[in-house]
């Protein structure tokens, strides 16, 4: 795996350069402000967690990372130059690779086909260009491996395999297409103990490989494993924003369980 | 860190838990499988009952009357694999084929001046359909049941307008008509048997849509907007570009089945097409294309189109009354839908280990 990512990575990242920077940036769909005020930096060789509860705006905030959505506050600025994604490719054409949550695969399209979607190796650059269907397979097959992955036939409909299988595809997908910045929405949510660990090492290993990393979690443990930067979010603002040696894991589980509003709710439930 | 990170999990370097999948399971994951044994029962089952069905010369007006559904077909399938439909596909053929002609009769201008801009039209039918589909979110089979009454008016409308009379004057004495027809109508004889050229473009577009399906970028992207538009945004795949060229790749196979019918009969009705746009959904669905979207294949939507040429022409040849041709299609319909739905199953049942 990591030399995928070392192999992968683009060589010109340099330790805590700031690849992604955002400043003031908000977000609303119509009349609902999912999120104001961010003052958010990604640096390269570091893992910026991004932790809250539901609806607290995680998902929104990486959407306007990866150019699902396009932020309208604030300022957005990848390698020091201002920009507003207007679909997924740009980011992509800037190096940054997600997996989403609730986005990952399309079922009834093979393994292989899954792995290179948008991103397909072609024998030129003409439109009717034959796929290099061969080499894709087999990048996809390695790459799998990797992840302690070995599906049965790398032909089959993507739908047949597990959930958590899915997402793995969808992480080594990312790893293997994200040059610069890695967004993982979630990425331990589905998945079991031995799986999670495996999604953490590839995040330790992003990070040694230069790539900045973003890493939305649920769960404080698996933040305070990898991170060097937290982030929580509540109700779209930032909750908390520290760096590893200002806050200790019981301070951030506290603050993801509610902090005073914990101690209050034990208070009344006392027993 | 390379040195504390081990190998994740003990990834057999041998294949040993794969099982290559049985023959049978294979096949019946295929799109056209169930389409292509319905063919063969169709065509021994006229066969041996219909004895005019079997000569050449009936073979080869079987494949006519296919290639003159099939073609759109073909584009109609892709479009369905890509998740949408285009209701305006059987209406478009005559729209395409009377702008040619009366525009080059009342303006007295070159045919093939007339064919050019009926193409730009066609093309920008097609792009409307999908520009207005993926601007609004509207589903496409709304979207294009308004074009297809708009258009199917405007047909008549015009028609009238310009002649009078509800069908196009002779055209052909204008100048081009001969050389046009020579590229959209031309047949040749084998021995006895009338091969038409629009088989042959049938075969072409039938092979460029295969080709373009199973092994280009542009054919990853088909079935990546019909399976999950969502997830191949977020990837990266240019989703309204793609659903847009294919309601242009629709439009522009229309508009060469409207070539063909205008340079082959000279004169058109200008009420037809009307009820066709549903035998070219037929002919994808009895050949393994998803209705809603995601999978399918060409060579499926081709037999598709020959079984519907060959109960069309054979129950003439066996002598029984036409009328029940529709019934019969639409029984062929609903078995397909039922064969397509188990495929599905079975291609997406998750199989053990």
């Amino acid at each position: 795996m990591t030399d995928t990512l070392a192999s992968h990575a683009d060589q010109t990242l340099h330790k805590s350069e700031p690849l992604i920077e955002m400043e003031d940036v908000g977000k609303s769909y119509g009349a609902i402000r999912a999120l104001r005020g961010i003052n958010l930096r990604v640096g390269a060789g570091e893992v910026t967690c991004v932790l809250g509860d539901n609806g607290a705006g995680k998902s929104t905030l990486i959407k306007i990372m990866s150019g699902l959505h396009p932020h309208n506050e604030g300022s957005l600025r990848v390698d020091g130059k201002e920009v507003s994604f207007s679909s997924p490719r740009e980011a992509l054409g800037h190096g940054i690779a997600t997996v989403y949550q609730d986005l990952a695969v399309v079922s009834l399209m093979e393994v292989w086909r899954n792995f290179f979607l948008g991103s397909e190796l072609t024998a030129g650059r003409y439109p009717l260009a034959g796929l290099k269907v061969r080499q894709m397979k087999e990048i996809a097959d390695n790459e799998l491996r990797k992840m302690g992955i070995v599906v049965k036939d790398i032909n089959q409909p993507i739908g047949t395999l597990s959930g958590g299988q899915r997402q793995c595809v969808a992480i080594a997908r990312a790893v293997y297409f994200g040059a610069r910045v890695l967004i993982l929405d979630e990425p331990t949510a589905a998945l079991g103990v031995k799986q999670s660990g495996v999604v953490l090492k590839y995040v330790a290993a992003a990070r040694d490989a230069g790539l900045g990393v973003v890493f939305i979690t649920h769960n404080p443990h698996h933040a305070y494993l990898v991170g060097d930067h937290f982030v929580i979010l509540k109700l779209g603002r930032m909750a908390l924003d520290k760096n590893r040696n200002e806050v200790g894991i019981d301070q951030l589980t506290q603050q993801m369980a509610g902090g005073d509003e914990l101690a209050e709710l034990s208070h009344e439930l006392k027993r | 860190m390379s040195q504390t990170l081990e190998a994740p999990a003990p990834a057999p370097s041998e294949p040993s838990n794969r099982v290559r999948m049985g023959l049978g399971q294979r096949l019946l994951s295929r799109p056209e499988i169930g389409a292509l044994v319905a063919a063969i029962i169709i065509f021994v089952f006229f066969l041996a009952l219909a004895p005019s069905f079997r000569s050449a010369e009936s073979f080869f007006t079987v494949l006519y009357q296919s290639s003159v559904i099939g073609i759109v077909a073909v584009g109609v399938g892709l479009l369905m694999i890509g998740g949408e439909f285009d209701l305006s596909a059987g209406v478009i053929v005559y729209t395409a084929g009377l702008a040619n002609s009366m525009f080059c009769w009342y303006f007295g201008v070159n045919m093939w001046v007339g064919a050019f801009l009926s193409l730009l039209f066609c093309l920008a039918i097609g792009f409307l359909n999908g520009y207005l589909v993926m601007r609004t979110g509207i589903p496409s089979f709304l979207i294009t049941l308004g074009t297809f009454f708009v258009l199917q008016g405007a047909n008549l409308g015009v028609t009238k307008l310009v002649t009078g009379t509800v069908s196009t004057p002779d055209v052909s004495q204008i100048a081009g008509f001969d050389s046009l027809a020579k590229v959209f109508s031309s047949n040749f004889k084998i021995g006895s048997v009338t091969v038409w050229g629009s088989v042959l473009w049938w075969v072409l577009f039938v092979g460029l849509a295969a080709w373009t399906l199973q092994r280009t970028r542009i054919g990853n992207w088909i079935f990546a907007v019909g399976g999950n538009a969502d997830s191949a945004r977020a990837v990266g795949v240019p989703v309204v570009r793609t659903k847009i060229g294919l309601f242009m790749t629709v439009s522009f196979l229309g508009w060469f089945i409207g070539m063909h019918q205008l340079y082959r009969f000279n004169t058109l009705q200008s009420g037809s097409g009307v009820g066709n746009e549903f035998l070219y959904i037929i002919a994808a669905v009895v050949g393994g294309t998803l209705l809603t979207g995601g999978f399918g294949n060409a060579i499926g939507v081709a037999i598709g189109a020959f079984i519907f040429g060959m109960t069309s022409l054979g129950i003439v040849y066996a002598g029984w009354d036409p009328n029940w041709f529709k019934a019969f299609l639409g029984v062929m319909l609903l078995l397909a839908v039922l064969v397509n739905l188990y495929v599905k199953r079975m291609a997406t049942a998750r199989k053990v280990g």
